[in-house]
């Protein structure tokens, strides 16, 4: 028993169900955003050390052994993700309560923040591939609620765009599953990934890979499926802004690591192509559509395009280094993304707009702010000794050893072109003199539901931008231990017998492992460990 | 009985894609609807129909007798019945809400956010 690889879970549906209960009570529902998330922070660093040691850490939900039950696994890479939800839900939790209106905090923000981070927790941990699709709808639902808190025309815009594009994908997956299903005759991923050898028909398991990875493309926001993403992801209040941009998007692309290096590995060889150039298309055309944007947060939805390239990139090359490299692409992505829009938001307190037309004098003002934002940009943008540069230095050496020289080019230039936006924000937001017309600081002095001024404890908003920028600095700093963990992740990954092996047992071990796919209807309901007739 | 639910199945992803190819909120929200339906069939019918063959245990044995229904699929759907369902519910309510804020039934008047 490890409760450790469960409670990531549970702790978020807990707090979620506390904070349900209060629903009246803003004070505690507050209270449980910062001290729920201050626990799932600790557990998730348990997990995280937990795994560090023992490599793969597996649970069986209700005790049903593996093929039959559901089951949690945490390998490093899950492990990984699951710390960074930690921090980013810890980070939310802060900002949220000087972010989020009283309108928004009454109508359940954090009881859908809790449940959103319980679903991305879950999506990352279990081993059971239809578990995932329902993770995926949890962490949907509260994304969907959470995207038309306020009731907006824009975000009822974007939300239709989210909601319908989200569900085709999830029904595309539920699709692939039910085929899958018929076809290996079990849905643990383990042992689908050894039942999918013995498969005769290969057109069928061609037919589901490209189904799964259309579904996962379409949450992940990859070339040509991410138009919901730029027209919705502007629209609700920042912090929800912010959740979205740095833990969702990387749930699409987790699964796609997930499921085409164990499940589908041997149909890497033609859809490594596709991958490839869908990642080149992903980055060019996310780092255009910003070029052209002047609303803060535009630029950086298109910019969340962008940088899923780089993880698919990973994933296409299709190396140890590749997949390492994919991985840090990501675990920088979510710091640097989160706070971006975490900073976008005090700029739209302090100035009361996202029209980078608009604002101006920030460097000034805020000079603190400016450092973060610029630790952040350039982090994104790929600048020495920042976390990006390393991500990308591992992809671009991974892209030429394995011979990839024009995804490789493109890489570097999108790096170039990524500068390009961030400088234009700086110059916009930080550098030049304020426009005459900014009418501010309406924002800056938000009122209360009894007309008196609220003070805008903007410390509360600052906080966690700063521990960001300064984790940011840290990978930096750090990159050489981190790298190394990168590289078990790309090693188990590549090697999923560790993985197997730790969800079903040895080989050998139970007899699990060697029901026949034909006899299924019978042995299905076989008792655990008896005889085999 | 397999070709017949074949032949259905398919007819209800062909609908499905064509209510949601159209402008209308409503029409693509009964094609969300059709292809939630169409995917609980599938996953229903892949998994092999065994007619008349409940997966029970007679009493005093360990396993049962020849052929049955495999129960799995079964609970598959019925979870992805339930999800669906409160998404949809949520759809309903969205696209209601829509269409008071933009006063319109149509996807070509809702480009505010993409531009």
């Amino acid at each position: 028993m490890r409760p450790e690889v469960a409670l990531p879970v549970l702790l978020p549906l807990l707090s979620g169900a506390l904070s349900l209960m209060f629903w009246r009570s803003r004070p505690m529902q507050r209270f449980l955003a910062v001290a729920g998330n201050v626990a799932l922070l600790g557990v998730s660093l348990w997990l995280f050390v937990e795994v560090l040691g023992d490599g793969y850490i597996t649970m069986q939900m209700g005790s049903w052994p593996a093929p039959f039950g559901i089951t949690l696994i945490a390998d490093m890479l899950s492990a990984v993700m699951i710390l960074l939800t930690g921090i980013i839900g810890l980070a939310m939790g802060i900002y949220s309560l000087a972010a989020t209106g009283r309108g928004h905090e009454k109508f359940g923000y954090y009881p859908l923040m809790h449940l959103l981070l319980a679903g991305v927790a879950g999506a990352f941990l279990t081993g059971d591939i239809f578990n995932l699709y329902v993770w995926f709808e949890v962490m949907l639902v509260a994304s969907f609620a959470l995207l038309i808190l306020g009731g907006e025309r824009a975000q009822m815009e974007g939300a239709i765009k989210y909601v319908t594009l989200n569900l085709l994908a999830s029904v595309i997956f539920l699709t692939a599953i039910g085929l899958l299903y018929g076809t290996v005759g079990t849905l643990n991923m383990a042992d689908i990934a050894l039942r999918m050898d013995q498969v005769e028909h290969a057109g069928m398991v061609e037919v589901l890979a490209v189904m799964f990875m259309v579904a996962f493309g379409i949450k992940a926001a990859a070339f040509p499926l991410f138009f919901w993403l730029p027209a919705s992801y502007h629209t609700p209040p920042v912090a929800v802004s912010a959740l979205f941009a740095g833990l969702l998007t990387k749930v699409g692309v987790y699964s796609l690591f997930r499921v085409f290096t164990l499940i589908f590995d041997q149909t890497m060889d033609y859809l490594q192509e596709i991958m490839l150039w869908g990642a080149v298309f992903t980055m060019v055309t996310g780092v255009l559509g910003a070029a052209t944007q002047y609303e803060f947060r535009r630029i950086l939805s298109f910019h969340i395009v962008s940088q899923i390239g780089y993880m698919i990139l990973g994933l296409a090359i299709y190396t140890p280094l590749a997949i390492a490299g994919g991985v840090f692409a990501i675990m920088h992505n979510i710091v640097v993304k989160t706070n971006l829009f975490l900073i976008s938001g005090i700029t739209h307190r302090l100035q009361g707009t996202y029209q980078l037309k608009k604002m101006g004098g920030l460097y000034r003002q805020r000079p603190w702010l400016a450092v973060a934002f610029f630790v952040s940009a350039f982090s994104l943008a790929g600048v020495p000794p920042l976390s990006g540069f390393f991500a990308k230095f591992v992809l671009i050496r991974a892209g030429l050893e394995a011979e990839a020289y024009v995804a490789t080019g493109f890489a570097l230039a999108v790096g170039l072109m990524t500068l390009y936006s961030m400088v234009k924000i700086w110059n916009e937001v930080f550098w030049k003199a304020l426009p005459e017309d900014n009418l501010v600081p309406a924002a800056q002095t938000p009122v209360g539901d009894d007309g008196r001024l609220l003070k805008p404890s903007l410390w509360l908003m600052y906080l966690p931008v700063v521990v960001l920028a300064f984790i940011s600095l840290l990978i930096g700093v750090f990159a050489e231990p981190i790298m190394q963990v990168m590289n078990i992740i790309g090693d188990q990954l590549f090697a999923p017998d560790g993985y197997i092996e730790a969800v079903l047992g040895a080989p050998g071990d139970t007899e699990a492992t060697v029901v026949e796919p034909l006899e299924l209807d019978a042995e299905a309901v076989r008792e655990p460990g008896e005889e085999l007739p | 009985m397999e070709p017949l639910m074949a032949l259905a199945i398919g007819l209800l992803y062909a609908t499905a894609i064509f209510m949601m190819l159209r402008r209308s909120i409503v029409k693509l929200v009964i094609g969300l609807l059709l292809l939630s339906n169409a995917a609980n069939l599938l996953i229903f019918t892949t998994a092999g129909m065994t007619r008349g063959a409940p997966p029970l245990i007679p009493e005093g044995m360990s396993q049962p007798l020849g052929q049955v229904a495999d129960p799995l699929p079964q609970a598959v759907v019925l979870t992805a019945i339930v999800i669906a369902f409160g998404v949809l519910a949520f759809a309903v309510v969205l696209i209601r809400r829509a269409y008071e804020i933009v006063k319109a039934d149509d996807l070509d008047k809702m480009k505010d956010t993409d531009t």
